[in-house]
């Protein structure tokens, strides 16, 4: 089984369940135009790896591991679209194919030094967020300002503030992007290593309401998805 | 009169600085539950013990690096005017937050004085504060007050006097930064020597490292070499810490804002969830809170479209009751023009406008508005804007002149030129005056909802199309959420007065006395000219009564005259006898989009210009017609 074609099940199994879902064997198959029944024998091999839980009546869903290997590969998809399409112009159309094969043959370091020359780009041309990258870095501005320095792998894992359920707290560990908006959650009081805890959110992906130092603000779903969060 | 002695007023949004004020000024500034109301400085007069002494509101401000509008007049005032002390209102249930601007306060080396407000709120909380630590700690007075209720406000002024008259507090040092940090400040402080741009050297260094860009422009007209210095200073913190240097300087005065309030604040947390907190939970529910913001809106039409209908029949049939009925000119100009404009005003005025403002007040002081910001945060996304909006659209339906001023809580130019336009869209309470007095009273509610339903599609169709023509995304809501506050009756009854006051002074004697022109004209054929002349609008493509079309130039003025001198301009009260269903509402929804009036005119032009307050003019006085003139050939098919 090579290691490609693992990680288009990985993809495939984020984009339908996302970090908590089951997906169902069948909406696999149908999505990566394979059998049902080569794509139960692939799901055994994940189960091993421990990339996935897998039930045959209930269907596949990712376990830590595998989702965020699931999200470093989004991260290298995306990535690799914002340089086909804004470094080499090549029209939106056509990068999502190219980008699906060239993503495998992406190593770390590339992947760093991608998004580091795109300027730590948020967003892959068709409006989809680019995951974080997994550097022990405290904010973007950090690491595109100093092109020479390599840092160290995150020793524990960051997720977007959205993903906390209501009530859940965390401690503050990046806020990406820069200038106006980093520069004012700073001054209201979200500075790393600050605990912060998900009040509630509005339906459709609206705002949420966080509470940091005994205030209760409201942020935007955009900004609020720039900050990410490391749970205690 | 020359003032003895200047206190400004500062601190975060919504900590109670209006509030503090109107008790010491006597002035009616507009107080509410919500962050943003104060946009402007205020100035007022206090005497005390034989002092003349200026009090300046100012906006709320978060941090001396300002992110919206309304924070960059506070922050030029205090910079720039150099008030004898500057009173800091801070929050006692959020000490360190609000803390976080009083350090940089005594940074800048002003005379201060700290009102710790909402002590009330804060001991039922279960936290209390240790003043005299406190004011032992920044070498401050500090006054514990409750704004609302007058306790303290007096003693304010008391330690300011003081604090004035006291020896120099410029060298205070309360905040010392990491030795990596405080060993570049040094470094600036010495070749800032002798370069004055009016603020001590310390602060002038800590804003060149944090990058400030007003303080780094100034200085470098002095000495450009300062400024590279900072720059590479800058860069090196930022190298030590890997966080660019500003927020290096936010995390450390937080650092220190966090150690006082754990050598002043005891906290005792209670382990039910408030009223407030339970309330709100229900009214910031996903599916609950919408279902309730609908029916309060739509409960609050039909309240008012029930209340201003009876109303207006008791006075009318009471008035009409007296009509001696003389016939010849004077005594019907006396009668028609002057008292039937008088009632029909007043009834207007107390059926429709008093009520709206009370109901506004409450919403405003209990604190549900920044709630509906949060409700509507993500629809508001679709026209190119984010939740705050909501608050001037809300305000909007009060009156449209403080909604375009109250846009300036909006952070980017194009939001608030968004948020301004359809402000002007938003039916206020002259215009719900004609949709409920006329259509809602004559035709039926439902059509006056009606016509509220299309007017939101219009201004979400409009907001929408903005979206698209202008360049820029929105930048994203970051608001604060006040808890819930019982809204107190004497607030609400004095804001209500506040702003129903300017109708009684200017609106009614000016529809009185267009009601006495327009019966004078109609008396003496010249209306019938002047209708005859506009004729092939109202009633050829409108399909109007030809006497409308003086009414519509009339409505630039004040538009709840329309409703009133459609009256005399008809020569009875009884406009059924004039007018059909389909004329009445094709009437309301003109008026209801067609031009804002004249005061609104004047602010458009003073917050975003004659260019486009000429744009949005003119574009709705097309749109208005436009559409009332599709309307009738549609509603004449349906009805």
């Amino acid at each position: 089984m090579p290691q490609e074609h693992i990680e288009e099940y990985l993809e495939a199994i984020y984009d339908i369940a996302g970090q908590e879902g089951t997906a169902k064997t069948t909406e696999i198959a149908k999505r990566l135009n394979n059998a049902p029944a080569s794509v139960t024998e692939v799901f055994q091999r994940m189960k091993q790896k421990g990339l996935v839980l897998y039930e045959s009546h209930k269907g596949v869903s990712l376990t830590p591991k595998g989702y965020k290997a699931a999200l470093k590969m989004k991260r290298k998809h995306r990535l690799l679209e914002v340089f086909l399409n804004k470094m080499l112009h090549i029209p939106q159309n056509n990068i999502h194919e190219q980008a699906c094969k060239m993503e495998h043959v992406l190593t770390d370091e590339t992947e760093t030094a991608l998004c580091k020359t795109l300027k730590g780009p948020t967003e892959c041309p068709h409006g989809s967020p680019i995951p974080p990258c997994d550097l022990n870095v405290k904010n973007c501005n950090e690491c595109l300002t100093d092109k020479t320095v390599a840092y160290e792998k995150r020793d524990k894992d960051i997720i977007a503030i959205t993903s906390l359920r209501p009530g859940e707290k965390a401690k503050i560990a990046f806020i990406r992007g820069g200038g106006g908006v980093t520069q004012r959650l700073c001054d209201l009081g979200l500075t790393n290593g600050t605990i912060i805890s998900l009040v509630r959110e509005a339906p459709l992906h609206g705002p949420i309401q966080v509470c940091v130092r005994g205030c209760r603000l409201v942020i935007g779903r955009g900004i609020a998805e720039k900050i990410f969060v490391q749970k205690t | 009169m020359k003032a003895d002695l200047t206190i400004a007023l500062a601190g975060n949004a919504n900590v109670g600085k209006s509030s503090i004020f109107n008790q010491l000024t006597g002035l009616g500034q507009v107080i509410g539950n919500w962050p943003g109301k104060t946009v402007e400085k205020a100035e007022g007069v206090l005497f005390h013990h034989e002092k003349h002494i200026k009090i300046i509101d100012l906006p709320g401000i978060y941090s001396l690096s300002t992110y919206s509008q309304e924070e960059i007049v506070s922050r030029e005032y205090i910079a720039l005017e150099h008030p004898d002390v500057v009173v800091n209102v801070v929050d006692a249930t959020a000490l360190e937050r609000n803390l976080f601007f009083t350090l940089q306060l005594l940074e800048m080396g002003i005379p201060l004085v700290l009102a710790l407000n909402l002590v009330d709120e804060a001991k039922k909380k279960g936290i209390t504060i240790d003043e005299i630590k406190l004011q032992d700690i920044l070498q401050s007075p500090v006054v514990p007050t409750i704004a609302t209720k007058g306790i303290g406000v007096h003693e304010i002024v008391d330690a300011a006097l003081e604090q004035a008259t006291g020896p120099s507090v410029a060298h205070r040092k309360i905040i010392r930064y990491g030795p990596e940090i405080e060993k570049r400040i040094d470094k600036l402080e010495r070749v800032l020597v002798g370069i004055d741009i009016g603020y001590p050297l310390r602060w002038t260094a800590i804003k060149l490292l944090e990058g400030d860009s007003e303080i780094t422009r100034e200085v470098n007209e002095k000495n450009p070499d300062i400024t590279i210095a900072a720059a590479i200073l800058a860069g090196e913190i930022s190298e030590i810490h890997k966080e660019p240097c500003s927020t290096v300087i936010a995390s450390e005065r937080y650092a220190v804002a966090v150690h006082i309030v754990k050598e002043v604040q005891t906290f005792k947390a209670f382990e039910k969830p408030s009223i407030g907190e339970r309330f709100e939970a229900v009214t910031m529910h996903k599916i609950g809170g919408y279902v309730l913001m609908f029916s309060i809106m739509l409960s609050i039409l039909f309240f008012m479209s029930v209340f201003g209908g009876w109303l207006s029949e008791l006075l009318t049939s009471f008035f009409e009751s007296l009509n001696p009925h003389l016939p010849g000119f004077w005594p019907e100009l006396a009668w028609n023009g002057g008292v039937v404009g008088f009632y029909a005003t007043l009834s207007v005025a107390l059926g429709f406008i008093l009520p709206f403002y009370l109901i506004l007040g409450v919403l405003e002081d209990s604190g549900y508005l920044p709630k509906v910001a949060y409700l509507m945060d993500r629809p508001c996304h679709t026209m190119g804007l984010h939740g705050k909006a909501c608050i001037p659209l809300l305000l909007a339906f009060g009156c449209n002149v403080p909604a375009c001023v109250g846009c300036r809580i909006m952070e980017t130019k194009r939001d608030r030129f968004i948020a301004i336009f359809l402000s002007t869209l938003v039916p206020c309470s002259a215009r719900t005056v004609v949709i409920l007095g006329l259509v809602g009273a004559y035709v039926g509610v439902q059509w006056a909802l009606a016509l509220y339903v299309f007017d939101f599609l219009l201004i979400f169709l409009i907001g929408r199309m903005l979206n698209r023509l202008l360049p820029g995304v929105s930048v994203g809501i970051i608001m604060e959420m006040p808890p819930y506050r019982h809204p107190s009756a004497k607030v609400v009854a004095k804001q209500a007065w506040n702003r129903f006051k300017p109708f009684l002074l200017t609106a009614l004697p000016l529809i009185i006395l267009g009601s006495i022109i327009i019966e004078a004209m109609r008396l003496t054929e010249v209306l019938s000219l002047v209708s005859n002349a506009l004729s092939p609008l109202t009633v050829t493509w409108l399909g109007l009564p030809a006497f409308t079309g003086f009414l519509f130039l009339f409505g630039i003025l004040r538009k709840e005259a329309a409703l009133v001198l459609l009256m005399t301009a008809a020569g009875t009260i009884d406009i059924r006898s004039v007018m059909t269903p389909v004329q009445m509402i094709v009437f309301a929804l003109v008026i209801m989009i067609y031009v804002p009036c004249i005061a609104t005119i004047a602010a458009l032009v003073r917050e975003t210009g004659w260019k486009r307050a000429g744009l949005i003019t003119f574009t709705e006085i097309g749109l208005a017609f436009l559409i009332g003139g599709f309307a009738f050939r549609f509603l004449m098919v349906v009805m």
